[in-house]
């Protein structure tokens, strides 16, 4: 007795843009994730062809392995730097930077906050480890207190070492920025969320409605002394120091022009 | 390989030319050359004394329609820099002698992902925060490299004004035509004072890139990177730039003449340290001295063969620079210890004068006639 089969429906599958390869990153990285959800969210906003991205100095300076988008390596920390000089002279193209916590919120926040203050019309994705992975595992800005890492041996201390910073909370009260949220990929849920923050932070640049970032709670197993999932269940820890959710989005309101600005 | 022999105009190309002159500060007159030559993007940051270079494009480049950008920091400025010269745009960024230390780290990129920019760097007294008087003690940071890593970047330090003009359409041939940075090194008096100029812009013309990034649309992805991180391929990378330096060292140097055809001392000077040195030779010709003046264009390919070429004569050699001796370094590694190589420099923003290397002069020709140099 056959039944008559039906074909397939496919549900989900790998996007084009994400290049089929295994990666450098450790196993059970959230960097793999937030790769997929942002060449998700490219395709379904049609974008790569237009895109320009800028590499970090950190684990994920190898993006442009990944994602068959144009990319540009950026010193550390200046990437918002770099996507302002491309995204002035080539108003035409999309501009993103893609930086960890070491790039963006320690040797890189000049060139965050003036990027963001400027509002300029780039989209940042900020993956927020709380480690130095690349180096070995060392307290980043964003390391949470007690946490122990390679450079706080005994975990952090605010006496000596100080608290954490809240980058996104800090960016979202610049008038020029258009669109601050922060997401997880601490579980499907969550990935989902983020995905629509990422393709929310795409759109007001589309708009020209201003600077846009989506910082994103990931996990570093190997740099936290964890496995995988240990690593991704103390996540919702991290939750607790840096709540989850939409900071600011202005991105309805397009940006004014310059010259009505003083007006 | 280009030689300037200086000759006195006609009378008739004297008068032609002082109709057609206009008088330009030298930061202005940089800038307005920038733009003529077709600049699409200027990124920089205030400091004394190249700030009206940043005000003149802060003016000019929106009325025209291009990119001015005033940065957060000169790490701002030469990044915003990097990002519009990897989609192939012409791009200008300068500064002065603090600020052009924050770009070295850029510098290095750039030089290692060969994307072309040019930058000016008008010195200033240093170390440290120094003085913003004039000075030429860059020299070391311009030529031998700037930021980490094994790398050259052509080096153009104009003499004049209107020669600033010339060399900065030539600045951003050299850097498109071999994919680097190119440095514009002026210094506080080529900055800030006013010469009366023939405005000959030129304007390079255009080229298609098969690297700048504009979107991977209907094509494969390109990727600007200087991360190599197999050893190999690194090594491979690093000798395809070597190969380039060769290149640009054999056919980019150039280098003014005056008065050497019989000269038996030879004064070697560059930027404004040449246009003292020039009185300086005069004076000392009027006092019957056979003096002639050596003056490199280009510091980085420096014209080494040429100066080696000199000292096979019988000759002494006086280097003056606005240093505590930079470039003299240079001049003995080419010299070969053919011939005596003395120095005369000032610093901190103070200048030689003319009166004080023709006093130079005098010693080196004396001990080169008592036969005791060497």
């Amino acid at each position: 007795m056959t039944a008559a089969v039906a074909p397939p429906r496919v549900i989900a599958s790998r996007p084009e843009l994400l290049i089929d390869r295994s990666t450098h990153y450790c196993p059970g990285c959230g960097h793999g994730i937030i790769h997929r959800l942002l060449a998700e969210v490219l395709e379904e906003l049609e974008l790569a062809p237009r895109t320009i991205a800028v590499a970090p100095v950190g684990c994920a300076v190898f993006a442009y392995d990944y994602l068959k988008l144009d990319w540009v390596e950026a010193p550390h920390g200046r990437a918002p730097a770099v996507a302002t000089g491309i995204r002035r002279v080539r108003p035409e193209s999309f501009v993103l930077t893609y930086q960890g916590d070491g790039d963006l919120a320690a040797i890189g926040t000049a060139e965050i906050i003036h990027a963001a203050g400027r509002g300029e019309l780039i989209t940042a994705i900020f993956v927020n480890n709380g480690i130095y992975g690349m180096t070995g595992g060392q307290m980043a800005p964003t390391t949470l207190l007690g946490q122990h890492t390679t450079s706080t041996p005994t975990g952090r201390e605010a006496g000596a070492a100080g608290f954490p910073i809240p980058m996104t909370e800090m960016l979202a009260i610049l008038p020029g920025v258009a669109y601050a949220a922060r997401g997880s990929v601490s579980d499907p849920p969550h990935i989902g969320k983020t995905k629509a923050m990422i393709k929310r932070a795409c759109k007001a640049q589309v708009d020209g409605a201003g600077f846009a970032i989506v910082e994103i709670l990931s996990n570093c197993p190997v740099g936290w002394g964890m496995t995988a999932l240990e690593s991704m269940e103390h996540l919702s820890e991290v939750e607790q120091v840096y709540p989850l959710g939409v900071l600011v989005d202005r991105s309805a309101t397009p940006r004014q022009p310059a010259a009505a600005e003083g007006a | 390989m280009t030689a300037t022999a200086e000759r006195a105009p006609t009378t008739e190309e004297a008068t032609r030319s002082k109709r057609s002159r206009i008088l330009m500060k030298g930061n202005e007159a940089i800038a307005e050359a920038a733009i003529q030559a077709g600049c699409d993007a200027y990124f920089g940051y205030p400091i004394t004394p190249q700030a009206e270079l940043l005000e003149w494009m802060a003016r000019r480049m929106p009325e025209l329609g291009r990119v001015f950008v005033q940065a957060e920091s000169e790490l701002g400025a030469i990044n915003m820099g990097l990002g519009a010269a990897a989609t192939g745009a012409r791009v200008l960024v300068s500064s002065s002698s603090p600020g052009f230390s924050l770009m070295a780290e850029a510098m290095s990129y750039m030089a290692g992902s060969e994307t072309p920019i040019v930058v000016v760097n008008v010195m200033r007294g240093g170390p440290g925060l120094g003085s913003i008087g004039p000075s030429q003690s860059d020299y070391f940071q311009a030529v031998k490299g700037h930021g980490h890593g094994d790398y050259k970047v052509p080096v153009l330090a104009p003499a004049s004004i209107g020669e600033a003009v010339e060399l900065v359409a030539t600045a951003f041939e050299l850097a498109e035509r071999y994919r680097t940075p190119v440095i514009l090194l002026a210094d506080g008096i080529l900055g800030q004072a006013m010469e009366p100029i023939e405005p000959q812009f030129r304007h390079p013309p255009r080229q298609e890139f098969d690297w700048a990034l504009t979107g991977a649309d209907g094509r494969p992805p390109r990727v600007l990177r200087s991360l190599h991180l197999q050893p190999e391929r690194l090594e491979e990378h690093n000798n395809a730039l070597q190969a380039k330096f060769r290149e640009i060292a054999h056919t980019e140097v150039r280098w003014a003449g005056e008065q050497l055809d019989d000269a038996d001392l030879a004064v070697v000077a560059y930027g404004t340290a040449a246009r003292i040195a020039h009185s300086a030779v005069r004076m000392a010709r009027r006092e019957g001295m056979r003096v002639g003046l050596f003056r490199p264009i280009t510091l980085w390919p420096f014209p080494e063969a040429q100066l080696r070429e000199l000292a096979s004569r019988p000759t002494a050699m006086l280097v003056v620079e606005l240093s505590a001796g930079q470039m003299v370094e240079d001049v003995r590694l080419a010299v070969e210890g053919r011939c005596p190589v003395a120095f005369h420099g000032r610093t901190g923003g103070m200048l030689p004068t003319p009166d004080e290397v023709l006093a130079e002069l005098r010693r080196l020709d004396a001990t080169v006639r008592a036969g005791g140099a060497g």
